[in-house]
């Protein structure tokens, strides 16, 4: 046991061994912003060539790959990411606690994705990165030539598993680290939302981890499990895949539901209306979100029994969705809306939303999804929903939350001509799309032909996409030339939560005292019903700390090491990298590491300097 | 105001059915079956067009009347909740939902149905033709079981006449979509899919595959050719027996282009009932509307075609034949003789 504050002086070294919430949030978001930005080049280029007839940019071919890693990439290495980013630093700074249940396992969580992630694209270096799609359908993916394919099964399942271990961690985390009086139905909606977007990842990612793994012993040993020659059968691949893919799509947008049902209170200056309807709708989502995988497959032959009861299941999905949009709305009702650019993406993002999910009840017409399915129409639909959901909901946390995580607030100017280019843009380049699907243009077209009226709207698209680059680059801009605006004020929104009670920057161990919570919005009541103070649960004492660990990122390189060995057969590779993972892993276990504590004196200076 | 909300849907539709190409788009149904499913959409459209308008009318009331005003610093009322709303949207739109599932499920169930019974007992059974469409990587083959006809990249239907189709593929997963006739089902390895179309008008209608299957995927288009019953008939009888001048063709350029194509093509595309079925069946190549799926039907594409075919659809089978396979003048034979393959004239 030591009182030695085991903190590097080497920057580097201090990031990848830290296992701090707020810093591995951090990294967190760096990842998911830098995949971002892969899979949004990916996307213009793609556009570009879509943006004339028959254009010949790119090859059908790299056209293929270039729509296999966008896919793949905002799913699992932006999206996800940059959502546990914000999950990780603010969960625990919500519910008061100060860190995670398992900060170890949170770094390592961290490093599986982030190297799995890398590991994907290195493809892009090694003859040709994975080109069957996304959903990486077999045959065509497990005939796939080249190693291509084996990148993404093996890329997908080391980032899959460092998911699965964040998910696990934030529900433990949520169930058991909730300061005093902080029952579940006083959680912020943020992490009522990621709870359950954690429960949906673990009962998921079991099912992509398998389909995964059968689709690896097909390609790399020679299984047949999806030969339909040795009596395989290629729909066990799509019922996984979509057992998987489709809940996949709420645990990307409950948490931005989540960060909207915050955002908007703020800026309304009005508590979340019918908060336990938006809680019990949140629970609804999640639980219909396991009901209805088999819509994405009316077209693969079912049967109508089978269609009519996914096609029911799935239309009932809109009910919660309705109840929480009309909540939304009457939390504005009669509030004090404040257009800054965090709720302009909050305000921006129901009709947008409302429109994406619209279309996906047209989509859920079984009937009429014969002429939608695979179409541009399909496509339109889950841009709306995760750009108009998700998206707008990284960048309303962003805004929202960047002046805790960085003590700066962004440029309200430049983020209002980043928001209204991004929503002009975004809805220029998917609207048309409705319209291109059912004229007739399909999905995951390398390239179209002239003379079939496809060719005005998707110029409109290609110049929305265009639209949206631009706003990208004033994001950036704002992002570094705000920096002069740093004043690490502590509350800038006049916010209802705990976050906002703990000081900018957030120490290291988040509370100095465990606050004691009398009410949802505990800060607000705190100003509005006692001395604007948070009442503390327990008296000043020294903090119990977790060491830095250099053994998290070993686990994760072990990991890849072990993967290019499958990708190339090479069994010393496969065998040092088990070696280097389980051997980190033996360490851990046998070598005491009780942390460190961080002294009441220290605490004391870190709050007087506080204020 | 009233006359506002009437009009909306309305001019929306008009805005759709104006877009597209007649033969390709959903929105402008030709037959029963993509009738249906507009008529379907269309109801899904204005359903979910009330929606939005009460959504956006709320949203627009609650932005615009509850903005924060210079100066105000009022602390809103902090209001929890209210069942009675929480009950009344969480109603209304499961009827919305209703009104939509029903005859969903009813149309879900109409298309799967493949009897040809006309639903009477010992009645007279509808008129059909049944067609088994298989997928290759990048073209389409039609079999007419009960007509011992197969051909490549055409599919003759008759007018008025239920088509009964089974889906099948020979490598990877497909999906079959002719917009303007039907919606899609897919062609998957291992497995038979059924669905029926119906043609009233004729007509050549264009269809797509829409299921990622290899580089050309975006090229894999093929025509539903919908024809009055005599002339299918007559196109059925020809394919299935050949006439004479398709092996014997006549002039001496079209016979010597008989020997290249015996020699070069034969073992992988038939004519009539001789050759292979690796490749599409070519006994009616000379009345195609394009080559290789989309190039448009000329003796120049045609010999573009054979030279460089993985240039044209790159990951094809097709095998590429340069000046040593087959020399200038033996490709003019071959195309004279391409081209004279036609059994629906004369």
């Amino acid at each position: 046991m030591s009182y030695a504050k085991a903190q590097s002086k080497n920057v580097v070294w201090d990031w990848l061994t830290t296992v701090d919430h707020k810093k591995v949030g951090i990294l967190y978001l760096a990842g998911g912003a830098f995949f971002f930005a892969l899979g949004g080049i990916e996307a213009v280029l793609m556009r570009i060539q879509l943006m004339f007839p028959d254009m010949a940019i790119v090859q059908a071919q790299t056209f293929n790959e270039l729509l296999t890693m966008h896919g793949t990439t905002m799913i699992f290495l932006a999206a996800m990411p940059l959502l546990f980013g914000f999950m990780n630093f603010i969960i625990p700074l919500q519910i008061g606690a100060r860190d995670v249940a398992f900060p170890f396992l949170n770094a390592l969580g961290f490093w599986l994705f982030f190297f799995g992630g890398l590991l994907l694209y290195v493809s892009l270096f090694t003859g040709g990165a994975p080109d069957a799609g996304w959903t990486a359908y077999v045959p065509l993916s497990s005939n796939s030539p080249g190693q291509g394919l084996d990148y993404y099964v093996l890329g997908l399942q080391v980032s899959g598993l460092g998911t699965l271990i964040g998910g696990i961690n934030f529900l433990v985390t949520i169930i058991n680290m909730r300061a005093p009086g902080m029952s579940m139905m006083r959680m912020p909606l943020f992490t009522w939302s990621s709870f359950v977007a954690s429960m949906l990842i673990l009962f998921a990612f079991p099912a992509l981890t398998i389909g995964l793994l059968l689709l690896m012993l097909e390609r790399l040993f020679g299984a047949t499990y999806f030969a339909v020659d040795f009596g395989g059968n290629i729909i066990i691949w799509q019922h996984l895949f979509w057992i998987f893919g489709h809940p996949e799509v709420y645990i990307l947008i409950l948490p931005a539901f989540g960060i909207f049902s915050e955002v908007i209170p703020t800026f309304a200056k009005k508590r979340l209306f019918g908060y336990s309807a938006m809680v019990f709708a949140t629970l609804i989502i999640g639980f219909l979100g396991f009901m209805v995988w088999a819509h994405h497959m009316f077209t693969v032959g079912m049967g109508p029994v089978a269609n009519a009861i996914f096609a029911v299941a799935t239309m009932a999905i809109a009910v919660p969705t309705g109840i929480k949009i009309f909540n939304w709305l009457l939390t504005l009702w009669g509030g004090r809306i404040q257009f800054t650019t965090a709720n302009l993406f909050a305000l921006g993002f129901i009709p947008s939303f409302v429109m994406g999910g619209v279309t996906g009840v047209m989509l859920a017409t079984s009937a009429a999804n014969y002429q939608f399915h695979d179409t541009y129409f399909v496509v339109a639909h889950f841009h709306y929903v995760i750009i108009g959901g998700v998206v707008f909901g990284l960048f309303a946390a962003a805004f929202y939350w960047w002046p805790k995580m960085f003590g700066y607030r962004l440029s309200e100017t430049l983020g209002k001509w980043f928001f209204w280019l991004f929503l002009i843009g975004f809805h220029m380049t998917f609207f048309v799309q409705h319209f291109l699907g059912l004229m007739g243009m399909p999905r995951r077209v390398a390239s179209f032909l002239p003379g079939q009226g496809l060719d005005a709207m998707n110029f409109i698209s290609t110049i929305g996409a265009f639209l949206m680059s631009i706003a990208f680059i004033i994001l950036l801009i704002a992002i570094f030339a705000s920096t002069k605006n740093r004043d690490n004020v502590q509350d800038p929104w006049d916010g209802r939560t705990l976050e906002w009670t703990v000081p900018t920057p957030v120490p290291e161990y988040n509370f100095a005292q465990t606050p004691l919570v009398r009410d949802l919005d505990p800060y607000w009541y705190e100003k509005h019903e006692g001395d604007g103070k948070i009442k503390a649960a327990e008296p000043l004492g020294e903090i119990h700390m977790p060491n830095a660990t250099v053994l998290p990122v070993t686990i994760s390189a072990g990991l890849i090491v072990a993967s290019f060995g499958f990708i190339y057969h090479v069994l010393p590779l496969i065998i040092g990298g088990f070696i280097i993972t389980f051997g980190a892993m033996f360490v851990r276990s046998i070598k005491e590491d009780h942390g460190y504590h961080i002294p009441v004196d220290v605490i004391k200076r870190d709050k007087e300097e506080g204020k | 105001m009233k006359y506002i909300w009437r009009l909306l849907p309305i001019s929306f539709i008009l805005l759709l059915s104006g877009c597209g190409v007649e033969n390709l788009s959903a929105l402008d149904p030709q037959g029963p079956v993509a009738e249906m499913q507009y008529s379907l959409i269309q109801l899904s459209l204005y359903i979910m067009i009330f929606v939005l308008v009460v959504v956006f009318a709320i949203y627009i009331f609650v932005i615009v009347r509850f903005r924060e005003r210079p100066g105000d610093t009022h602390i809103p009322k902090q209001v929890h909740g209210n069942r009675t709303l929480e009950i009344i949207w969480t109603t209304i739109p499961i009827l919305l939902l209703l009104m939509l599932a029903i005859p969903n499920v009813m149309d879900t169930f109409t298309l799967a149905d493949m009897s040809v019974d006309g639903g009477v007992e010992d009645g007279e059974e509808i008129d059909h033709v049944r067609v088994e469409v298989t997928a290759h990587q990048f073209w389409w083959e039609f079999e007419y079981p009960d007509l011992d006809v197969v051909a490549g990249q055409d599919m003759y239907i008759p007018t008025d006449t239920r088509i009964l189709i089974e889906l099948q593929s020979s490598d990877v997963q497909h999906s079959f979509w002719v917009p303007a006739l039907a919606g899609k089902q897919d062609n998957v390895p291992g497995i038979t899919n059924e669905m029926w179309l119906e043609a009233p008008e004729e007509g050549v209608f264009m269809g797509k595959c829409t299921e990622l299957c290899g580089p050309s995927h975006w090229l894999m288009d093929f025509k539903v050719i919908a024809v009055d019953p005599d002339t299918f008939d007559t196109w059925a009888t020809n394919m299935a027996e050949p006439p004479a001048h398709l092996a014997e063709p006549e002039g001496q350029v079209a016979v010597d282009g008989r020997g290249v194509f015996e020699e070069s093509c034969i073992s992988c595309h038939a004519v009539g009932d001789e050759g292979g079925n690796i490749g599409p069946d070519l006994t009616n190549f000379g009345e195609r509307e394009v080559i290789a799926g989309y190039l448009d039907y000329d003796m120049d594409n045609l010999e573009a075609w054979l030279r460089d075919t993985q240039d044209l659809k790159p990951g094809n089978e097709m095998p590429s034949f340069n000046e040593e396979a087959i020399n200038a003048e033996e490709m003019d034979a071959l195309l004279e003789y391409l081209d004279s393959l036609k059994i629906l004239e004369e």
